[in-house]
């Protein structure tokens, strides 16, 4: 942590988040910023003689909201009034931030202690300043709104005491607030982009212009595998606006034989790019490239991969993620057994704003800008790539047009770069629709088998065996409930190997796995003829969670968000023409209940609403919060509706929203959100509500139906989406 | 190439470009107003709709000779700092998550609250549904078109 006195007034309080204090950095140039003649060193807060409170938001901005909350959670502790801080998203600093990552819906959960350190620090300090000029005790004075006040009931406002400040030295121990007095956290919060969304400004990646800029549109390969055999661009390079036609691709198999997990995003086949004056000359002109491809050994098809998913699960040499007890020995003596598969297509991410990144890359600097979820690693690999210093790579993120996990790979950044680099020229490289659900990292199909042994009316066996398409669950995952709660308990892992690129979508194999679990828990319990929700709260009565370090959740807050989401969906009250499907889940460290209400209107079962009970503990910004769950809510129905790509011969058979089918205003339920109120640290909540959406709709289906689905989407399969008989003739 | 004569935001614009171009290309590229969003470019998503002579109409399927001589309105032209009714709703309720789609959102409801200031509940859904929203705030898209309705009618009755 460090301060500065700034040349024209006001004190820079630079707090390096996260870390101790490490040594000064060099002052980037003078910049011009609100009229002030403020120094711009990328730290949290800056505060002018006038009163003036900015404070930079550190990670990227992907919808999730952090923008907004992150800065609330500084402007909390340094005691400032929320409506006149001033908030802007910070670059790509590694000096002063660490994690600058959209990720993994942990932002506010692993930034909460530091943020408010920071801000804590910054309002001792200035309290310091102040009690020193009046020769008092530091104790003796307090704080609000920005102006401090002592025993006398003089007065001071930070702009005045901000120089003297910045001189002092810097605490090492602040007091936090207690929870209790929190004015700013729990507050509902208006996003702080709001006016310039609602009024059209540049904000986004696409947006993004620079001087000299050219457009850059790249002919990639149509199916996945193939190689750039030959191409023919004389007609395009004919084209009005074109400027040139080149090919890349030798500095992206170099980085991807130095880091070969990049190979699994990005292609290693030549690509050709054209280079235009506008958006609509580069893409118009691309379309007019005739380009000949190498096939592979393998085109892939999808039928080929229910297939090899289903041989996985039946013969398949599993990897085991965890074993408890003997499943095998257990299911060997059992009343009941029941055991179903539920399978899922792949899915492209489909960010509103198609993937695009900007870059000038000089003999001497690299300037790269956009929208990417990982920008640290992205700068990095581009330094790689180019065997450049790192100094010498700047990134900013702009806001993005949504992530859902496909911004984190950016090989987009790795195209511009490689692209810049050629020509010599700041470029922005721009993705058509089709270019951005045709070449996408997707959410991989999956495949899930699971079986319970039932004995004495108890669960005392439990297999989860996964068949994936090119990688597995992540480790945390078979630690998630019913792990702890069932004797004998197991899950497996079986890999089939693709060239078809996936990764990450928004709650990584959770979001079709709490979709099969739950369905399955249903399920047991008919079978078990026992009730649904009670067989979940014994379960969880089971764990014992201190026993057992591996486990994450608590079954006590689980069981709390349940009892609290049948108290306020009216489970088990609702009239009989309302169908409600019950689920709970834990991940990305927060405790959630789901119930679908279910009806039938016109012969046809409708969605009508979700109750939904979320323990995410400390709600900075419940307007962002409830925001959060509302679309996470909606998107998991709706993929799990109507989401399905398939592949044939290596290419998708969808490249549009003529093709590929997303939720849409008329599909959407109401949604009904209920926070517990604990006082907790808070955890995440950009993914949490996604992934048990589906398991509810699922569950609610039944009820109206009479049928399990065990496909998604559920669309494929329109004859387990009708009514039950009577219902139809009531 | 050829020349065309827009009128847009009220301000007569000139450009010069091939006869295929769309709309929302000249507005974005040539005309600097990047409030109106690419999302498909084949009218499936709403994110680049603008109004022409007061209808909602998709910029990325317009060329411009079938707009020149008419009235064309960008989200940077619907109001004076976001003084728009749907506008201001649009900040009352929160509505944007990435925020991307919402100038599209707010351009279609504004142009049909213009021809149905009373609408019900399914007219409203109805007149959204063409528009969409990837994270899915529909939710709050319905609440703030009701909301802007409401107080439309309420600031003629006053």
């Amino acid at each position: 942590m460090r301060t500065t006195s700034l040349a024209g007034g006001g004190m820079l309080i630079g707090f390096n988040l996260f870390q101790a204090c490490k040594p000064k950095v060099a002052l980037e140039p003078v910049v011009d910023f609100s009229n002030l003649d403020f120094k711009d060193f990328n730290a949290f807060i800056k505060i002018a003689e006038n009163g003036v409170v900015t404070i930079f938001s550190p990670n990227p901005e992907i919808g999730q909201g952090v923008k907004t909350s992150m800065p609330m959670i500084i402007a909390e502790e340094l005691e400032v009034s929320w409506d006149k801080v001033h908030v802007v998203q910070a670059k790509l600093d590694t000096q002063n931030f660490t994690r600058q990552v959209a990720g993994g819906s942990q932002s506010i959960r692993k930034g909460w202690d530091a943020l408010r350190r920071t801000g804590a620090t910054a309002k001792q300090m200035l309290v310091n300043a102040a009690a020193q000029r009046w020769n008092v005790a530091p104790e003796s004075c307090t704080v609000k709104e920005g102006v401090i006040t002592n025993a006398s009931g003089e007065t001071l406002g930070y702009g005045q005491v901000v120089n003297e400040a910045a001189q002092l030295d810097i605490p090492e121990e602040v007091v936090l607030k207690d929870p209790k007095d929190f004015s700013i956290i729990g507050t509902e919060a208006v996003n702080v982009d709001i006016d310039e969304i609602v009024t059209g400004k540049p904000l986004f990646g696409l947006d993004y212009k620079k001087e000299g800029m050219v457009y850059a549109a790249v002919v990639r390969p149509p199916a996945f595998g193939q190689q750039l055999a030959a191409f023919d661009a004389e007609k395009a390079k004919a084209m009005p606006g074109v400027i040139d036609v080149i090919t890349i691709g030798e500095k992206a198999r170099k980085i991807i034989e130095a880091q070969p997990r990049v190979g699994n995003f990005l292609s290693t086949s030549d690509k050709v790019v054209v280079i235009a004056k506008t958006t609509w000359q580069a893409l118009k002109a691309k379309a007019a490239i005739a380009a000949e491809w190498d096939d592979p050994s393998i085109l892939e098809n999808s039928e080929d991969h229910d297939r090899i998913l289903k041989e996985l699960l039946d013969e398949g040499k599993f990897e085991n993620m965890r074993k408890d007890g003997d499943v095998e020995r257990a299911f060997a003596d059992t009343d009941l057994i029941l055991e179903r598969t539920y399978e899922a297509p792949f899915l492209p991410h489909n960010c509103l704003e198609p993937m695009n990144f900007y870059a000038d890359i000089t003999a001497d600097k690299v300037h790269l800008a956009g929208p990417i979820q990982t920008p640290q690693w992205k700068a990095g690999l581009v330094a790689e790539m180019l065997e450049r210093p790192i100094e010498s790579i700047s990134m900013e993120m702009t806001r993005q047009g949504g992530g859902f996990g496909r911004r984190l790979f950016g090989d987009f950044v790795l195209e511009a770069a490689e692209i810049s680099d050629k020509i010599g020229k700041p470029v922005k490289l721009v993705y058509s629709r089709e270019d951005d659900m045709s070449t996408g990292v997707y959410r991989m199909p999956l495949q899930y088998r699971i079986k319970a042994g039932v004995k004495d009316g108890k669960v005392v066996a439990y297999h989860l065996k996964e068949a994936a398409i090119n990688s597995n669950m992540y480790d945390l995952i078979p630690n998630f409930f019913p792990a702890g709660a069932v004797e004998n308990y197991q899950v497996d892992t079986a890999v089939y190997k693709s060239n078809i690129t996936t990764g990450a979508w928004r709650a990584p194999y959770t979001n079709f796995l709490a979709y099969a679990e739950q369905s399955f828990f249903d399920e047991l319990a008919e079978a078990m003829d026992v009730d649904k929700v009670q067989l979940r709260i014994d379960l969880l009565k089971n764990v014992d969670a201190e026993a057992d370090e591996r486990i994450e959740y608590s079954p006590e807050r689980m069981i709390k968000v349940i009892e609290t989401a049948v108290e306020k969906s009216g489970w088990g009250t609702q009239p009989d023409d309302v169908y409600q499907g019950f689920v709970n889940y834990y991940c990305h460290n927060s405790h959630i209940a789901e119930v679908a209400d279910v009806v039938i209107e016109n012969g046809e079962p409708i969605i009508k609403k979700i109750t939904c009970v979320v323990d995410c503990g400390i709600v900075v910004n419940p307007s962002g919060a409830r925001n959060q769950v509302e679309g996470g809510i909606i998107d998991g129905i709706g993929h799990a509706m109507y989401g399905n790509l398939s592949f044939e011969a290596g290419k998708p058979m969808a490249s549009n929203f003529d093709r590929f089918r997303l939720i849409r205003m008329k599909e959407a339920p109401e949604i009904e959100t209920h926070f517990i109120q604990n006082g907790l640290a808070p955890t995440g909540l950009g993914e949490p509500a996604l992934p048990p959406a589906a398991g509810a709709v699922a569950n609610a289906l039944k009820a109206a139906t009479g049928q399990r689905i065990y496909q998604q989407p559920f669309t494929k399969n329109p004859e387990l989406l009708k009514p039950k008989a009577q219902q139809l003739i009531g | 190439m050829a020349t065309y004569d827009l009128k847009v935001n009220g301000i007569r614009q000139t450009v010069d470009v091939s006869e295929d171009t769309p709309l929302l290309w000249v507005l974005r590229d040539h005309l600097d107003l990047v409030g109106t969003k690419y999302g498909c470019g084949i009218g499936q998503c709403g994110a680049c709709t603008v109004h022409i002579d007061g209808n909602a109409m998709r910029s990325c399927s317009l060329t411009l000779a079938q707009v020149e001589g008419k009235s064309i309105t960008t989200i940077e032209g619907l109001s004076e700092n976001g003084a728009h009714p749907v506008q201001q709703a649009w900040k009352a309720v929160d509505v944007p998550q990435c925020g991307y789609c919402q100038a599209g959102q707010i351009m279609t409801a504004a142009a049909f609250l213009e021809r149905n200031p009373n609408p019900s509940a399914s007219e409203i859904k109805n007149a959204m549904h063409g528009n969409i929203c990837r994270c899915a705030t529909y939710q709050r898209i319905y609440q703030a078109v009701e909301m802007a309705a409401e107080n439309k009618s309420t600031s003629e009755l006053n």
